[in-house]
């Protein structure tokens, strides 16, 4: 557990057992009245002097914990159950009504927690009770905001909508299914909550709107210590610095709770440095014995296992594989983009005569490398229009004016097929369409002179009718750029459609290299070919079975000795168990000729 | 989506104007009930139990409190557009009255500390995303953090009160409260400002670690721009939105806490007057005390929302 | 054995329209492919059938009789996304037994887990795992199960191979074959993938802005495509042409 959880759970008990033990321990010195010390400084017997009939300050501290504390706890329960009754109203009462007392609570929650406070406070009288319901009333809509917020996430999983098409009735829907799953965050925030409800009363109770005598908590012991702070600040600053040792003990619980996945992870020591290799001479990509590996909760992930490979220039190269096979790693590695804690290391990795271990190689970059990505909705900055986005690489990389750089941008949108580019150019990307978004993109590549365009996924996340026309407009760019291309992709047709050369990864390594146009009938790796048999296409035979690839792919913690894919195929035998084939003539697999 | 985008401005402000009246009703209903929500008499309860009767019923008379409910409601609402706040039960002043003298005082604290809060903990916040994101500086995330939450956990009174003690009892650098020259402002400002400046700050840096790891962040890399670009230019503007959400919140929360602060340094604002006219159950002080709040609450709300939806275009259409 | 009828049915959010006087019937024991891009309309078809989106115009009827859209429905779905549609805090077993009709007893409950778990190709022993130790085909698998465990009339099928990977995909789509000869379901089966369509349906309706344009069975529709969108989707599905 992190040092702060552990100050937190300290100080939390700490203060629990002063709150049950304190009146019992310390009630009777609490209350004994010293004629002959009144308002006394600090002294080995008061530790922090004593009030105006004389009493101990420091004993009264420590037994006004239990009402703190409790006042506290009952504010916040009452703000809590409230909270979750209002924000779990609109799944049990109907969509309307639910509406209605959302937008009630929105309302409410606008208002500052002092100023309800203030309002209760008038209604129910100053006094204790009143206090604590109006610190309760008070709290509640930001609880039933946050509730609401929990819920309507959790809503909209289907397994809310399978539940309930199952016949399972709303209450039932709301403790076995949206409970259990807000209960963290809930329980996160009641802590912290508490915590400030705590200040809250002592706010109160300091305002005379709180506890009254002869009661007292921290926030009525430092109310009558105001007066004297000239004298002695102690009898003021003492039950404060209760109040805020308690205060303490609640946030820093439910920080504990609440920041546990932010962790580092240790990635093992760096490997040796010797090896450093010459780029392949012509080429440009050249990687050799590429690694990525990233820090995780369950030890370091090898994400890329030594993966050499080059594009050629004007070549199309393609890489596919499965989710987790490190595709995507090694095109964000290739670009440059991968940032500590994630660790990228190779004999040597140069884009563009560019090394990219060396400093400065990346702003080089910035007009000869274009990269693509998936998902076009966030790959551009919502908050800046589209026109400026483009044209800020002329403005950065080419010193161009602000005005010529635009019109590059307006320029190269339109040879990437936008309509009206001058208006299209002054809209923001949420005004494009995904297609058009990803066309921009490949433009936002094409305002430098690309040598090499990295396209990861480029597709994936749009429409197939879309699809066609992106990978259309990316080979009519190579054409005419001469740009190589490096094409990330998931689905086999698509690299074999675009590309000339096809790397197929499998854990991390390239487990076999041929030409595109061999994939799917000339492929020796098992792998390749159940990958290829396991698509369906518009020729699939209809009276068999589709091909699967049994088991499941590899942990990527795990560092098997063998090959990687021995436990998934007909074909191993002990000895690609034990030791791992090296891709030799394009084929990494021991058994390749059978 | 050309349609919509044409329309966006007026039915942003339609939207948005209805909700502020729907807003304004629920306050000024709210503020009215309440005297009517206090258990007992509460001009028996003013007064005191020693008040003769016919005093009693000549001040309910004075406040309507006779009349049917529905009544008193409508006259009250009359009263209000009149600017008509009726008068203060103990002091017999016209509540308007001093309202309009206390008001200033209270606004000029509160926005000081607003601008204070936000220009610290803007750039406090980028500085530490920027050097803690993806677990980076992991000891100054911790002197962070840990700085963060006791700041937070200090109430502003305890501050204001620990200020006084250091910087006004003791070494005398700072008048010790009331409000004359510009010298009198600095402590009530930064004990209403240090507490937000911490929240803020943390809302700040969270903020920017998400934005951060946003795609269009990567492709600002992509871009071989400098950091400070990246972080200034791409990052920032998508990291102000939560963070003027929060400040709206964080500006009218300063309105109330002022309460507080106010009574610390004897502050001649609206909270010292609303704490004693609780204690002294002046009803109609309250009444109108509450509705200035929370009016005030209500337009800094307003302003804020045209402010995000003027920064971000997909706010105002994104409401509904 | 039941038939699934939408007749005219519309959906409408506001001045949106998102399904447009659509009618498609899915006959007993039949497999219906429904294909379309993203926004067509696909999803909320289905979503319609049982209740979760609203009905503004038309009817949907099994049997002749209004589907119910309250309590425990004759119509079943399966959801895309295999890492939402199972609650994370429910292990396998109680997801499944969730959906059973008329509550039975504790032993009774294990043994029809056991058979479902059985019939979705998975070890009866996973009925104790949480969700989070299964991965994305195992999920679907599950969820598959806990549609069986409501005894449906008619099963949905909304995208649940696109959320999967290649490798696994093959062996849903298996399992959905297997189900339908063994079980005689009828199925709506919902998919962007003409290829799936094409090896699990025996006939194909395709979905273009709300309306229906095309529907037949699936070798005529993929093989002498009428409507012109559907070309357009077949030569989006086939191998890119040289443009030289």
């Amino acid at each position: 557990m992190r040092p702060v959880g552990v100050a937190g759970f300290g100080l939390l008990a700490v203060v629990v057992s002063v709150a049950a033990f304190g009146p019992v321990l310390w009630g009777d010195q609490a209350t004994v009245v010293d004629t002959g010390n009144l308002l006394a400084g600090p002294s080995a017997e008061h530790w922090i002097g004593t009030d105006n009939l004389g009493r101990d300050l420091f004993a009264r501290v420590l037994v006004a914990a239990r009402l703190s504390i409790l006042l506290a706890l009952a504010a916040t329960a009452i703000s809590l159950v409230l909270g979750i009754i209002l924000g779990a109203a609109p799944i049990l009462v109907g969509r309307r009504l639910g509406r209605l007392i959302t937008s009630a609570v929105n309302v409410l929650v606008a208002f500052p927690g002092l100023l309800l406070v203030l309002f209760f406070a008038v209604i129910f009288g100053v006094g204790a009770r009143g206090a604590a319901l109006a610190v309760g009333l008070a709290g509640a809509p930001a609880f039933a905001r946050l509730c609401h917020t929990l819920v309507a996430a959790v809503s909209e999983r289907d397994y809310i909508a399978a539940a309930r098409i199952a016949g399972v009735s709303r209450l039932r829907v709301l403790r076995r299914h949206v409970l259990p799953n807000i209960a963290e965050p809930l329980i996160v925030n009641a802590t912290m909550a508490a915590g400030g409800v705590l200040l809250t009363f002592a706010g109160l109770s300091f305002l005379g709107l709180g506890v009254q005598a002869p009661s007292y908590d921290w926030g009525k012991l430092m109310q009558d210590g105001l007066n004297g702070i000239y004298v002695h600040p102690l009898a003021a600053l003492g039950p404060g610095i209760a109040v805020v040792l308690a205060g303490l003990a609640f946030n820093l619980t439910g920080e504990a709770f609440a920041a546990a996945p932010n962790r580092t992870f240790s990635l093992g020591g760096p490997r040796d440095p010797a090896g450093v290799t010459a780029p392949v001479p012509g080429a440009i990509l050249s990687v050799d014995d590429l690694r990525v590996t990233i820090p995780g909760p369950a030890g370091p992930i090898h994400a890329v296992r030594g993966i050499t490979f080059t594009v050629e220039p004007g070549e199309a190269v393609g890489v596919v594989g499965e989710s987790g096979s490190g595709k995507s790693v090694t095109a964000l590695a290739v670009a440059g983009l991968l940032e500590p804690p994630v660790r990228v290391e190779a004999n040597h990795l140069v884009v563009a005569g560019e090394d990219l271990t060396a400093a400065g190689a990346h702003r080089r970059l910035g007009t000869s490398l274009a990269v693509v990505f998936q998902d076009p909705m966030t790959s551009f900055n919502p908050a800046h229009r589209v026109g400026p986005q483009l044209a800020e690489v002329s403005r950065f990389h080419q010193g161009m004016s602000r005005k010529a750089a635009f019109a590059r941008a307006v320029d190269r949108l339109r040879a990437v097929r936008i309509g009206e580019p001058e208006r299209r150019a002054r809209q923001y990307p949420f005004e494009f369409s995904g297609g058009m978004r990803q066309r921009a993109m490949i433009g936002m590549g094409l305002m430098g002179n690309p040598r090499l365009i990295i396209a990861d996924e480029p597709t994936t996340a749009l429409d197939v009718t879309v699809q066609r026309q992106i990978l259309e407009l990316l080979a009519e760019v190579r054409r005419d750029t001469g740009a190589a291309l490096l094409l990330i992709s998931h689905d086999v047709s698509v690299v074999t459609d675009v590309c000339d050369r096809v790397l197929v990864m499998y854990a991390g390594r390239v487990v076999e290299e041929l030409p595109a146009k061999d994939l799917r009938t000339l492929a020796r790796h098992p792998y390749t070919r159940a990958l290829v048999a396991a698509v369906p296409d518009l020729e699939t035979d209809l009276d068999r079975p589709l091909a699967v690839i049994p088991g499941l792919p590899v942990d990527p913690t795990l560092s098997p000795a063998g090959c990687a894919f021995a436990p998934r195929c007909p074909l191993a035998d002990d000895h690609c168990r034990a030791v791992a084939p090296e891709l030799l003539a394009g084929v990494a697999c021991h058994r390749s000729g059978s | 989506m050309g349609h919509p985008l044409k329309s966006r401005w007026p039915r942003f402000a339609l939207r948005r104007a209805g909700r502020l009246l729907v807003s304004l009703w629920v306050v000024v209903t709210a503020s009215f009930l309440m005297i009517h929500l206090v258990p007992g008499d509460p001009v028996r309860a003013a007064l005191g139990p020693t008040a003769p009767a016919d005093l009693v019923l000549a001040h309910k008379e004075e406040l309507g409190l006779l009349d049917p409910l529905w009544q008193q409601y409508a006259a009250f609402l009359g009263r209000l557009f009149q600017g008509e706040l009726g008068a203060s039960i103990s002091t017999r002043l016209p509540v308007g009255e001093t309202i309009a003298q206390r008001l200033p005082a209270t606004a000029e604290l509160a926005v000081a500390a607003f601008l204070l809060s936000v220009a610290v903990a803007v750039p406090i916040g980028v500085g530490m995303a920027v050097i803690t994101r993806r677990g980076r500086g992991r000891r100054a995330e911790l002197a962070f953090t840990g700085t963060n939450v006791v700041v937070a956990a200090i109430p502003d009174f305890l501050l204001g009160v620990g200020l006084v003690y250091l910087l006004a009892v003791q070494t005398n650098v700072f008048p010790v409260a009331g409000r004359a020259g510009l010298d009198s402002y600095v402590l009530p400002v930064l004990a209403l400002a240090i507490g937000p400046a911490a929240v803020l700050s943390r809302i700040v840096r969270v903020e920017m670690l998400a934005v951060m790891e946003a795609d269009y962040i990567r492709t600002a890399r992509a871009k071989r721009l400098t950091p400070a670009r990246v972080h200034l230019v791409h990052a920032l503007p998508n990291a102000v939105t939560a963070t003027l959400t929060i400040g709206g919140l964080l500006l009218s929360s300063l309105v109330a806490g002022t309460v507080l602060v106010e009574n610390v340094f004897a502050w001649p604002g609206l909270g010292s007057s609303i704490v004693s006219s609780i204690v002294a159950k002046d009803y109609p002080l309250v009444q109108g005390t509450v509705l200035v709040y929370g009016v005030g609450v209500l337009l800094i709300n307003t302003l804020v929302d045209v402010v995000l939806a003027l920064l971000d275009p997909r706010s105002a259409i994104g409401e509904s | 054995m039941s038939v699934l009828s939408f007749q005219e049915v519309s959906v409408r959010y506001g001045a949106h329209t998102v399904l447009d006087d659509v009618s498609l019937e899915v006959a007993a024991g039949q497999t219906v492919g429904l294909v379309g891009e993203s926004g067509c309309g696909k999803s909320t078809l289905a979503r319609a059938a049982v209740g979760l989106a609203p009905v503004t115009g038309g009817r949907i009827l099994l049997d002749g009789e209004p589907v119910p859209t309250r309590g425990r429905r004759p119509v079943q779905m399966v959801f895309q996304d295999p890492y939402s549609s199972l609650d994370p805090r429910m292990t396998v077993g109680e997801t499944i037994a969730e959906a059973m009709p008329d509550r039975p007893g504790r032993k009774a409950r294990q043994a029809e887990v056991a058979r479902l778990l059985a019939l979705v190709h998975l070890d009866a022993a996973r009925a104790l795992d949480l969700p989070g130790r299964l991965s994305g085909g195992q999920r679907q698998r599950v969820a598959l199960a806990r549609a069986l465990a409501a005894r449906p009339e008619v099963i949905l099928a909304d995208e649940i191979t696109s959320a999967l990977d290649v490798s696994v995909q093959g062996a849903v789509l298996n399992l959905i074959r297997d189900m339908r000869r063994d079980l005689g379901l009828s199925m709506l089966f919902i998919s962007h993938n003409l290829a799936v369509v094409r090896y699990v349906a025996d006939s194909v309706a395709v979905l273009h802005h709300g309306r229906i344009v095309e529907y037949g069975p699936t070798a005529q529709v993929l093989g002498a495509p009428r409507h012109a969108y559907t070309r357009q989707l077949l030569a989006a599905a086939s191998p890119l042409k040289e443009h030289t």
